[in-house]
């Protein structure tokens, strides 16, 4: 990477998305496993407070996060006006309608209703705040859809004509049922259930393991398991086939992604480590599997694929001279180690099941496997950063994909500015991770606790009597 | 009207409702150091604005949103040229933002107290820097012939913009204040303060926009694209300050906040009438012919139709709920309950 605005600019722009989606992705997940455990408050009222108490404990957690993922975002908002302004300008008519609904139908929703929900607790009603949370849910959904829907055009533009300088939209309806957006909002929202779910598993291992609030605990465990389930299942299925859609609609990031210099032969082996040689254009060496790339690429065992040579022949002969190979092995291994994570998660995800199914005691009280559950925590967020490093630096040089490069995109502003700019925004997210992180993780070991004075000095939590959960129980 | 103009007024309107609804949460959040004497006060204080200020903070990032898609021109060019200004503003926000929620979550003075400063800088430094950037909407940036901004961070500072930034600070203050003496219960220490605030920052927020309005008019030549008389805004500004001192004086609270909300909606109009009357978004300081056109920087009719659907039926709906939840919140505060929320602390 040079040290030039464009340079500068691409670096700002990844960095703002990753710092953003490492606290999203998680208020994503959490939002909807916080509601379901709310929901088993109001309808079990025989056992409101053990569930509320679980609410509470987590939706503590969740706030943490959520204040500082409600802020990133309008960081990710405002650099493209900020670092892209030709990009806004070319694509603003089409791009910005996502945007600007996202703000509209989803930002204000989950601003407004998480202050009703938690702040509320004892003027509402227990259905207007159960409604409250389910809202914040479907508004953290809501707003992962168009985000990734604008993402989406991006890698497969649709409905659109360009006229001289602007790219117009000619359909909505192409924008919106983008089979790719499609695609990548179930790859997005399967991992965002992936870390919440995780997260929570984590976490209720850890007070599991010390006998403390068994029964609060050992139900939040399986809430949680069911989440992991559903969400790896979900992210590994849609991301096998988006892998494969990009064969078609952006064959040079599938050969990115594979090392595959040139053109396979049918049946094409898969790749599982490779040295890769950029300046070479080939690879050193690489251990391949037999019929694995086909099977990959097609759910069978013929078939090919294209390679980067050709293709970068071939964009050469229709898009004029120019570099179009991106960074291969930064796209290689981080879609390798994306994929190892996730059969890792999904393994440990149906083992837990598989407990759960023996007996429920076998799962609260396998040691082995509560402690793995607490290691895992982090992995599905290392899994996400690497998944979005594959996707986005296998779109290079293309900002959007065969219409615009990223250095056309760029603003006319000054290295010194967006060197000062990224420098503040890596100052205030770093400080703002290590915050996160710490609070997180003493407020997650204080745990459950009756009298709010024994509480240690650095979490002081709601009191946990089943607070504003009152109204839930039965009335006799 | 046409579809562009309403989507030019549309985004005057997201502008103005998030100056008239931050502009009174900045304002808790700047005169908070004065008034607060001990944490309970502290607390009450946070309380008045606690369930409200980030449903306010979205209404600026609807205004950019909207702005991306109605008018991309603008946009870019607006979000580019006052690329270092944001990024303070933006670095602000975050801090502000997380402040909140941090502050009681580890029970030690001093991590209070470097939260409470972190929301004190986080509402200060907005508040000044959105004055800058409408200001700066009127002078102008320097737009070449390519239509691409390039200004650096210094050349964003004339005395037209500081002014316009003071008086958005002031007005913000006083507007915090009234806000104040609508959330605060009555008989205690801290509402009286909060009356001696607002006077104090009232009387100095008048004078930093009326010399905005004089220096408009004589510098940019605001109001006299206007087919309006051009001393109807001074005279708005004096009403303004007899009222707001009328109103305190008699203890017409809502009349004083009425009064600094309508100068804060006057102010932001204002900027926007003096654009739509040139028919211009955003004017070229090199060269007039180089300014942004409003009709050459708009989407074309397609995006435009589709976001007016859009926009007629949630703005209605969102505008629905946020009133509800001001009044969900209605209770006014009391510092020896810990503010606003009992359960949670």
């Amino acid at each position: 990477m040079e040290l030039d605005v464009l340079g500068l600019s691409r670096f700002q722009f990844a960095s703002t998305s990753i710092f953003h989606f490492f606290f999203v992705s998680l208020t994503v997940g959490l939002a909807f496993l916080i509601a379901v455990m709310e929901t088993f408050a109001y309808v079990r009222k025989d056992r409101a407070r053990l569930y509320g108490n679980m609410t509470n404990f987590f939706g503590h957690l969740f706030l943490i996060n959520f204040a500082v993922g409600v802020v990133t975002g309008i960081v990710q908002e405002f650099q493209f006006g900020m670092n892209w302004s030709e990009y806004s300008r070319f694509v603003g008519n089409i791009f910005g309608v996502p945007l600007a609904l996202e703000v509209l139908m989803a930002f204000f929703l989950e601003s407004t209703f998480i202050a009703l929900w938690w702040f509320g607790k004892d003027r509402l009603p227990p259905w207007a705040r159960l409604g409250s949370i389910w809202l914040v849910a479907i508004g953290t959904q809501i707003s992962a859809f168009w985000i990734v829907l604008a993402n989406a055009w991006m890698h497969h533009p649709v409905g659109y004509r360009v006229v001289g300088e602007q790219a117009f939209l000619t359909s909505f309806p192409a924008v919106v049922f983008n089979y790719k957006a499609w695609l990548y909002f179930a790859h997005v929202q399967g991992s965002a259930w992936t870390v919440a779910a995780f997260f929570v598993l984590g976490i209720s291992a850890y007070h599991l393991l010390r006998r403390q609030n068994v029964d609060v605990f050992s139900r939040s465990l399986r809430i949680g398991l069911v989440f992991a389930a559903t969400g790896t299942v979900f992210s590994i299925s849609s991301g096998h086939r988006e892998a494969q859609v990009a064969r078609y609609d952006q064959p040079m990031k599938f050969a990115a992604m594979e090392a595959q210099w040139q053109t396979s032969e049918s049946p094409a082996p898969w790749s599982a480590i490779a040295s890769i040689n950029m300046a070479e254009r080939r690879n050193d060496f690489s251990v391949e599997i037999p019929y694995l790339g086909s099977l990959l690429a097609y759910n069978s065992l013929h078939g090919n694929y294209q390679g980067i040579i050709p293709l970068q022949q071939q964009y050469e002969r229709t898009l004029g001279p120019g570099n179009y190979i991106p960074p291969v092995p930064w796209v290689y291994w981080n879609f390798r180690i994306m994929v190892g994570i996730g059969t890792l998660l999904l393994l440990a995800a149906y083992g837990g099941l598989f407990l759960w199914w023996r007996q429920r005691e076998a799962l609260n009280g396998t040691r082995w496997y509560l402690r793995v559950l607490l290691l895992l925590i982090p992995l599905p967020w290392v899994a996400n950063f690497c998944g979005w490093i594959t996707t986005e630096m296998g779109r290079q040089p293309f900002m959007v994909y065969g219409l615009l490069t990223v250095q056309e995109g760029v603003s006319a502003n000054t290295t010194a500015e967006v060197l000062v700019g990224l420098i503040g925004l890596w100052v205030v997210y770093l400080a703002l991770i290590g915050l996160d992180i710490y609070l997180l993780t003493v407020t997650a070991r204080a745990g459950i606790h009756d009298k709010p004075e024994a509480q240690i000095l650095a979490a002081p939590a709601p009191s946990y009597t089943g607070e504003g959960f009152q109204g839930y129980e039965r009335r006799d | 009207m046409d579809l562009v103009a309403l989507w030019f007024w549309l985004i005057a309107l997201t502008f103005t409702l998030y100056f008239f609804l931050e502009g009174f949460d900045f304002g808790v959040d700047i005169l908070r150091p004065f008034l607060a004497k001990n944490e309970a006060e502290e607390r009450a204080l946070v309380g008045t604005i606690g369930p409200f200020w980030d449903g306010n903070e979205v209404w600026v990032i609807a205004a950019a949103g909207v702005m991306f898609s109605t008018f991309p021109v603008w946009y870019g060019a607006l979000f580019s040229g006052m690329y270092s200004v944001f990024v303070i503003i933006l670095l602000a926000l975050l801090l502000r933002g997380v402040s909140f929620e941090y502050r009681n979550q580890v029970d030690q003075p001093r991590w209070r107290n470097f939260w409470d400063w972190m929301s004190f800088l986080g509402s200060i430094i907005p508040a000044f820097f959105w004055g800058v950037t409408m200001a700066k909407l009127i002078e102008g940036l320097p737009i070449n012939a390519d239509e691409r901004v390039l200004s650096g961070f210094l050349q964003l500072f004339t005395p037209f913009s500081v002014v316009g930034g003071l008086a958005t600070l002031l007005l913000f203050m006083l507007h915090g204040a009234n806000f104040l003496l609508l959330r605060l219960h009555k008989d205690t220490g801290l509402y009286e303060r909060a009356r001696a605030a607002a006077l104090f920052w009232g009387a100095l927020a008048t004078v930093a926009i009326l010399a905005f309005v004089v220096m408009g008019y004589v510098v940019e030549g605001l109001f006299t694209t206007f087919g309006v008389l051009p001393w109807v805004f001074p005279i708005l500004a004096a009403l303004t300050l007899g009222s707001i001192w009328y109103g305190l004086s008699t203890k017409r609270d809502v009349l004083a906040f009425l009064m600094s909300s309508l100068t804060i909606v006057f102010s932001t109009v204002t900027i926007f009438i003096a654009l739509y009357t040139r028919q211009v978004v955003l004017p070229s300081t090199l060269d007039p012919a180089f300014s942004l056109g409003l009709r050459a920087s708009a989407s074309q009719p397609y995006t435009l139709v589709l976001m007016t659907w859009v926009g007629g039926i949630f703005l209605p709906l969102i505008v629905g709920y946020q009133i509800w939840n001001y009044y969900v919140f209605r209770e006014r505060v009391r510092p020896d309950e810990g503010g606003l929320n009992k359960g949670y602390d």
